[in-house]
């Protein structure tokens, strides 16, 4: 494969596209899926076969196109309509109706705010491309930022254009992309490795999982871009085994860039080499941290271990190791395409780019979005999310998972980046963002997380592993209403010294949660400690009067 | 089914593979596992006890598994598991004695966009509410097979 070689591929592809008038695209990512959008596609490829439109209209299948909460959802093109809600019995109308008045029933307006106002780079082919087809990914560009950078570009250069982007860590720590990577190409040894870390766990993130299931070559040209970077012939993705239909389609990928000759020995006829491996997780949220992964990538118990030495220096094997999670390795070709200049155009001062997040919980839009660093939260969730369902009052938003905190009302109006959250005690993280409203309670909601930590905890290091466990405790003891007024200083002594004695991120940041609800709701915390009630009416402090009595 | 080179480090590739064969991991798997790969039984068990994803349990007929993630949490997944409860006196992670229903619970599915998710014998359910949900596990279980 040489660039001519692809640059063919693309050109058949879009004249095979050509020749069809109008394109319908059916969502098949997990969340459809489980809707059953498999069945809409079916019917709408049986009803086009039936009404004979078999020469001007393809029917594909395609990755998320974010509004997860109408699917299944369907695209018509040239222009672009998009229906909601789709059955299968819907499919014979939608045919039928294609290149004159779209099914007004269905139709989703497609100048929502939730659409417009997003910026896509890393999702930009999801919704577009078909995710088990290179052709189609070659087809939108793809996998000429590798080629570039393999004919016309030094290593040194790639990583020039990185630092020059910007770019930060999208795992949640925001660590700068650029200097990572020139840290493992500096480092010496003749093997070197290169993770992907998808072990997405989170509750309430999807945007890695949405990311492999609708466009997986993404991913893996990241990846290989990274690995001629930093010089190494081997990768490894590191994915959730409970993201079966990421799995299939990252093999599926694989195996078929390996065809192509895009992945394996002498990439396009150059000296350079990269193979890549798939390593399933088994659902320990300690393994997204990058020691820990390690450690579960070389087949044993995924404990973190002290850092230094970074895997930059000594990983894998004691080997130097790149590890990225799937959003940084998703926004690397498109970075080395178009130049790292253009990407730092977009996003604020100190964080460049697009962020993308998984909008959930108690607002009407739901689903995956992508946004320019610095919109603000109001615009999030109001305008693209559509505002609080049923009436009810917006209490907070929920950022980073369990190492993350909870954002108030008074201040909806702040900037989405990384210093802006953490000055308001909250972090990136990954890209969950959850909605509450008034039903939710705060000091219910920390002892959720407080319990996610503490059932996570690996049990290395005392400090998390007892400190959780006591946190909780303390937690349950509040929302049971059987709490008295030390126990709130004496949980906040215990959170400090978790946070200051933890070994890894997981016990630094799960005080967290409690931080911010405490910082933010204290009058909740109260509210269940002196009068024994709770104010959403979620806890059940019957417990409280028995104790009294 | 084992031809990841015998070395140590595909202990959990392994692992997956037999829990996907036979449903579980019982005593002369993990022994067999360890023996085949030279790694210590200890060290066997050690891996599949620290993982969430195996069990060491037979499952009953029929799964459920309940998202338990934040966004389906806020949306009534604890509803889900006292209802469960209540109708089929089952607790996450245990079977009902009769074998017929397992319980279990997710950190999070990923599909917070349509909470509370639950997954019914590898059929993932969305955009339904408890009271829904705990009506198809009932058709499932008890009046279906």
């Amino acid at each position: 494969m040489v660039p001519e070689d692809l640059r063919e591929i693309a050109a058949a592809e879009q004249e095979a596209n050509k020749q069809y008038e109008h394109t319908v695209h059916v969502c098949v990512a997990a969340g459809c899926l489980s809707l059953q959008s498999d069945k809409v596609k079916t019917a709408l490829e049986a009803q086009v076969k039936e009404q004979g439109k078999e020469d001007c209209c393809k029917v594909r299948g395609v990755g998320c196109m974010g509004l997860c909460s109408a699917g299944p959802l369907v695209k018509v093109g040239p222009d672009p309509v998009m229906y909601r809600d789709v059955t299968p019995e819907d499919a014979p109308e939608i045919v039928q109706n294609l290149g004159k008045d779209p099914v007004k029933r269905l139709m989703c307006p497609s100048d929502l705010p939730f659409f417009s106002r997003q910026v896509k780079v890393v999702l930009e082919n999801c919704g577009e491309i078909d995710p088990e087809r290179i052709e189609d990914y070659i087809a939108a560009g793809g996998y000429s930022a590798l080629l570039k950078a393999l004919t016309e570009m030094t290593p040194p250069e790639v990583i020039d254009e990185l630092t020059k982007s910007g770019i930060r860590g999208r795992g949640g720590a925001g660590f700068p992309t650029g200097i990572k990577w020139s840290t493992v190409a500096k480092s010496g040894g003749d093997q070197k490795y290169v993770i992907c870390n998808a072990d997405e766990g989170d509750p309430g993130a999807f945007m890695d999982r949405s990311v492999l299931e609708s466009d997986p070559h993404r991913v893996l040209e990241g990846m290989a871009l990274g690995a001629y970077a930093v010089g190494a012939n081997q990768g490894y993705l590191y994915v959730r085994a409970e993201y079966p239909l990421a799995i299939k389609r990252l093999r599926t990928a694989i195996r078929q860039a390996e065809r192509q000759g895009l992945l394996g020995s002498n990439i396009c006829g150059t000296q350079f080499s990269f193979h890549v491996d798939i390593r399933l997780g088994a659902g320990a949220f300690v393994c997204g941290e990058e020691t820990a992964l390690i450690a579960s990538i070389e087949g044993k118990r995924g404990t973190p271990r002290p850092r230094p030495p970074f895997p930059a220096v000594s990983g894998l094997w004691g080997c130097p190791t790149l590890i990225n999670n799937v959003e940084t390795f998703a926004n690397i070709a498109p970075i080395v395409r178009r130049g790292g200049e253009w990407y730092a155009g977009i996003g604020t001062e100190k964080s460049k780019g697009t962020k993308v997040f998984a909008l959930a919980g108690r607002v009407e839009n739901t689903g995956l979005i992508e946004v320019p660093m610095g919109m603000s939260l109001r615009d999030i969730v109001y305008d693209i999310g559509g505002g609080i369902p049923e009436g009810k009052q917006y209490k907070a938003v929920q950022t980073g998972g369990p190492s993350g905190g909870c954002i108030p009302a008074d201040q909806l109006d702040m900037s989405v980046d990384y210093e802006s959250l953490f000055k308001a005690g909250s972090i990136m993280g990954s890209g969950g963002m959850i909605v509450m409203d008034e039903t939710s309670c705060m000091v219910d909601v920390a002892r959720f997380f407080m319990e996610f930590c503490m059932s996570e905890s690996c049990g290395k290091c005392i400090p998390c592993r007892v400190g959780t466990a006591q946190m909780h405790d303390l937690l349950e003891a509040i929302t049971l209403g059987q709490a008295t007024e030390e126990t709130i200083p004496m949980l906040q002594e215990l959170c400090d010294l978790v946070k200051a004695t933890s070994l890894c991120g997981l016990g630094q940041t799960s005080p967290n949660p409690v931080y911010s609800t405490l910082r933010y709701f204290k009058d909740e915390y109260m509210a269940h400690v002196l009068e024994g009630k709770c104010p959403a009416g979620v806890c059940d402090t019957k417990g409280a009067k028995e104790a009294a009595a | 089914m084992r031809r990841h080179g015998h070395k140590s480090h595909a202990l959990i590739e392994t692992l997956h593979t037999v829990q996907e064969s036979f449903g579980y991991l019982d005593e002369d798997a993990l022994r067999y596992v360890s023996a085949c790969l030279r790694v210590p039984l200890s060290k066997a068990y050690g891996v599949a006890t620290f993982y969430h994803f195996f069990s060491l349990k037979p499952q009953g007929k029929h799964t459920c598994v309940v998202c338990m993630g934040t966004a389906c949490y806020i949306k009534g997944a604890p509803q889900i598991i006292a209802g469960l409860d209540a109708m089929a006196q089952v607790k996450p992670g245990e079977t009902t004695e009769d074998g017929v229903l397992s319980v279990l619970t997710a950190r999070c599915l990923g599909s917070c966009g349509l909470a509370p998710a639950a997954v019914l014998d590898g059929e993932v359910l969305g955009k339904m509410s408890p009271a829904d949900i705990l009506d198809r596990v009932k058709e499932m279980a008890y009046n279906g097979s």
